[in-house]
């Protein structure tokens, strides 16, 4: 482990894009890597994570996704030595971390609802794991201001964290968790409490810092939209265990398993026969990749992959009509009874009301075959 | 499996515990084992009848019944008195809102001897009505009473214990989020089932705290029955007084202390249970966002109500207390206060009145010392630890608070009189006995934001880099000191007005300034009754500044007293 209190001077420096370029050098602590071996947890009877294996490269950013209560919190607290798992191994840069206790493991942690020290003001919050590594005060202000500018609110040094809106509040535990330059940095549902809009924005905002900085990222979210945008790889958690684990685009184009698809807000599931790149279902029969595996099997209808025309090959009649902003959301009745509706995003102008008739086309690149 | 192990470990707890545990000990179960002895065994043998007929004694039920009586019904008065008025302080801004809550305070911190003479001055023969009355109607005018009645027992309890209802409730309350309550009344619950069924399952365990603390104060209060209660009303605490001090029958107060004792310990051990039942872990939010100004009429002329009638309950009392200071025979004169520090020429007082002031504050100080430390000892075991032991222990530390201060008293007379605790000519058995009395409220002023410390810091703090020792420092020892500098504060204000235990304890030439008062108040004629109503005013004075430090020193959050 790199020794904590006498950081190098000769360390890189964190890059502050559009910022005064900082004066201090951060301390030089390389990311590392991570490794979960059938870590599993428990709560009295309940268990929390069953036999969890991970591999997380040095620099690499992971989200982890799952419904709450899928071990995701339970997770981190491991990692960060919170809390002791009941079976299984945690090393770091092949270091076994056992027995470690949490001050030593120079993690940062960014709390859900963020944990701020509501008797310290927002500098007081930042320089605190600045302070524990023994830094002398004139470094500990510069880098203050400096992580203070790389989240982007310079100069709130003396402000009284109760009177921190939610997304500065956000920011400020951020700083606090990067001011030390932790060699593994995780954040437990860090947008849990801000506005759509700052959802809409942080992701990519975070993204950015994380990959600056050459962070070790573990994220924890339950938003599958967030999650996929934030990190290099997901992994999903059902009820304790890793159900996917892929990078986002993958898992986006050929979700894994069912709960994944679900999970990421995948509508159209459908049991069928596949043969021949035709697949006969209750909503007719769908063209998918000739490559795809003969025999039945439980096929997903990527929202992207339906399509409103006039010579569509599944027939049906529009139920109802929600608007999302940039599209229609229709639920269509397919004829056969006992078929499951169809969900079809639609855009443009002149979208069918309920009651018309409508043909819905089918993309071969968006279906997909799920295992088993 | 969880690494955040709790911040003191057993073995630390075992320690902390030791130096408290050794003081009740020494201090409190030898003298009250003592004196409870010598009445059960007179003879060196039990006689279980004796017990027996002393507790079936007619006048014992009517005593037992005249206690629980007025505790419960002025139990009840101050709940419903400051209920509302702890609503208005916890949920409305309205203009010197700050100085008023420490205004509230005042009266809870004030010697029993001065809300006694308060209201003797306000309802007794020397009231300002009866001074116009015999100045308009000559000295055969009717005069209006209301001293040695209940109804001034009752009212004197209510303005001592309304300030527990107030901080304990209210300061709860204004963390209470008022979104709860608003979302019930988006669901449709009338105003009054929001109120039920959101604030008040969360409020509940502060009202429970409250009642039961007025409970304890009223089951066990001396001076102000002693003052104001007609002859032949005596509470339990009065009747033991009036068995040792006047009957010297220590075998009927033995029986009666043994009584009082056990009841007490009953009520503190149902307290400390059903505190840790109903505690509902919750996130307080700051008072500025759940305060608001009045805004439609009926809001303004409810909260306007409650903060006058407040106002008059509060400040007519000591108000009239400070003017028949002044009051003499020709009209208003420092006179009284000049004669404090005059060589007394009649018998009952061997000292200028004015010493007391110097052996309280220094008495005060002492007790400050010794209570502050014991109490954070105390306070750390009990809010750190949970389980039965440090509930018992907790509940073991309250005890002297419900413990009759006359059978303290006398218990030192009887237990500490040999080698080689032979301390009836020290001058340290004073602090010695009020310690014992401020020990619970140094105790309940920092336990409870012990507890309240959210344990995410510690993590946060211990993520970030902090052992954990250091974890402790920065994240509890900010908060821990301040709480126990607010305790150490009400030692010194208890030590002022400790009054029943210093009655039998203190020496004639050193004397307190409730014991002066109240030997002034013995005496005849209108100077001495002035001499202790300015006396009063400079110990209420007194109090008043140590409250007023307390309040400055208090951070956000709720606390008990």
């Amino acid at each position: 482990m790199p020794d904590r209190t006498s950081p190098s001077p000769t360390s890189t420096r964190v890059p502050v894009p559009g910022a005064p370029a900082p004066a201090t050098p951060a301390p030089d602590r390389a990311a590392g890597a991570l490794r979960l071996e059938r870590v599993t947890a428990r709560y009295g009877e309940r268990t929390a994570l069953e036999s969890v294996d991970l591999d997380v490269p040095a620099g690499q950013i992971v989200s982890l996704l799952g419904p709450s209560g899928s071990g995701k919190t339970t997770l981190l607290r491991i990692v960060a030595g919170l809390e002791r798992p009941a079976a299984g191994r945690l090393t770091f840069d092949g270091r076994d971390l056992a027995a470690v206790p949490v001050h030593e493991r120079g993690f940062g942690l960014m709390f859900q609802d963020y944990a701020l020290f509501p008797h310290r003001d927002v500098a007081g919050n930042v320089a605190f794991g600045l302070r524990m590594a023994g830094w002398d005060a004139a470094r500990v202000r510069a880098r203050v201001a400096d992580v203070l500018a790389l989240v982007g609110l310079p100069g709130a040094e003396a402000r009284a964290v109760a009177r921190l809106s939610g997304g500065e509040q956000q920011r400020v535990a951020l700083a606090r968790a990067l001011a030390p330059s932790p060699r593994l940095l995780m954040l437990d549902e860090p947008m849990g409490s801000l506005d759509r809009s700052l959802r809409d924005r942080l992701p990519d905002e975070l993204r950015r810092i994380f990959e600056q900085l050459e962070l070790t990222v573990l994220y924890v979210t339950h938003d599958q939209d967030e999650a996929l945008r934030v990190a290099q790889r997901t992994i999903v958690l059902r009820d304790g265990r890793v159900e996917a684990d892929a990078a986002p685009e993958s898992l986006w184009a050929r979700p894994p398993t069912r709960f994944t698809a679900e999970f990421l807000g995948f509508r159209n599931v459908i049991t069928g026969v596949v043969e021949g790149g035709v697949a006969r279902t209750a909503w007719g029969s769908l063209p998918v990749a000739a490559s795809m595996a003969p025999g039945p099997a439980t096929l997903v209808v990527r929202p992207d992959a339906l399509r409103l025309t006039a010579d569509g090959v599944i027939a049906g009649v529009v139920i109802s009509r929600r608007f999302r902003g940039d599209h229609v959301l229709l639920t269509v009745d397919v004829s056969p009874p006992g078929a499951p509706p169809l969900e079809v995003e639609a855009r443009g102008a002149a979208l069918p009301d309920p009651g018309e008739a409508v043909r819905v086309a089918v993309d071969p690149d968006g279906v997909v075959r799920l295992p088993g | 499996m969880d690494a955040a192990r709790p911040a003191l470990s057993r073995r630390a707890a075992l320690l902390l515990a030791l130096p408290p545990g050794v003081f009740l000990a020494v201090f409190f179960a030898w003298p009250v084992a003592s004196i409870v002895a010598r009445g059960l065994f007179p003879a060196g043998g039990f006689d279980a009848g004796a017990v027996l007929a002393v507790w079936t004694r007619p006048a014992t039920l009517d005593v037992i019944l005249f206690t629980v009586a007025l505790a419960l019904g002025a139990t009840a008065l101050t709940l419903i008195v400051g209920l509302p008025a702890a609503w208005v302080f916890a949920r409305f801004r309205f203009p010197g809102k700050s100085v008023a809550r420490a205004l509230v305070t005042v009266p809870f911190v004030l010697p029993t001897i001065v809300v006694g003479s308060a209201f003797l001055a306000l309802l007794g023969p020397r009231s300002p009505v009866n001074a116009l009355l015999v100045a308009v109607g000559g000295p055969d005018a009717p005069q209006v009473r209301l001293d040695g009645s209940t109804t001034a027992i009752v009212l004197a309890s209510i303005f001592y214990n309304i300030a527990v209802v107030i901080r304990l409730v209210g300061g709860l309350w204004a963390h209470l989020d008022p979104r709860a309550e608003e979302a019930a009344r988006m669901l449709g619950a009338s105003p009054w089932r929001a109120f039920r069924e959101t604030t008040w399952p969360l409020l509940r365990p502060a009202v429970l705290s409250a009642t039961s603390i007025v409970l304890l104060f009223t089951l066990t209060s001396f001076g102000v029955v002693l003052l104001l209660g007609a002859p032949g009303q005596a509470t339990l605490e009065v009747e033991i007084y009036r068995q040792t001090a006047v009957l010297l029958d220590l075998g009927a107060a033995a029986a009666l202390s043994v009584l009082q004792l056990v009841g007490v310990f009953v009520l503190l051990l149902a307290h400390a249970r059903a505190q840790e039942r109903l505690a509902v872990e919750q996130r307080l939010r700051p008072t500025a966002d759940v305060e608001r100004t009045p805004t439609t009429r009926r809001e303004k002329a409810a909260v306007g109500a409650i903060l006058g009638g407040l106002a008059v309950l509060l400040g007519l009392p000591l108000l009239v207390l400070v003017e028949r200071s002044f009051a003499g025979s020709r009209g208003y004169s420092f006179a009284a206060y000049q004669a404090l520090v005059e060589q007394p020429r009649r018998a009952g007082l061997f000292v200028p009145p004015a010493e007391a002031i110097g052996n309280s504050l220094a008495f005060a100080f002492a007790t400050l010392l010794i209570a502050g430390s014991l109490g954070l000892c105390a306070a750390l075991v009990v809010g750190y630890r949970r389980g039965w032991l440090p509930q018992t222990f907790d509940a073991l530390v309250m005890l002297p608070l419900g413990t009759s201060a006359v059978t303290v008293g006398f218990g030192f007379l009887i237990a500490l009189d040999s080698p080689p605790l032979d301390l009836r000519t020290s001058v340290l058995i004073i602090p010695l006995a009020h310690s014992l009395v401020a020990l619970p409220f140094v105790v309940r002023a920092v336990a409870p934001v012990i507890r309240s410390i959210d344990p995410r810091l510690r993590e946060a703090a211990a993520v970030l880099g902090a052992p954990p020792r250091r974890s402790w420092r920065e994240i509890d020892g900010p908060i821990v000191a301040r709480a126990a500098l607010v305790g150490a504060m009400f030692a010194f204000a208890v030590s002022l007005g400790e009054f029943g235990a210093t009655l039998f304890i203190a020496r004639p030439d050193r004397p307190t300034l409730p014991i002066a008062i109240y030997r002034l108040l013995g005496l005849p004629g209108a100077t001495n009754f002035a001499q202790a109503m300015a006396l009063s005013t400079v110990l209420l004075i007194l109090t008043a500044v140590a409250v007023l430090f307390i309040e400055r020193l208090r951070g956000v959050g709720p606390s008990p007293f």
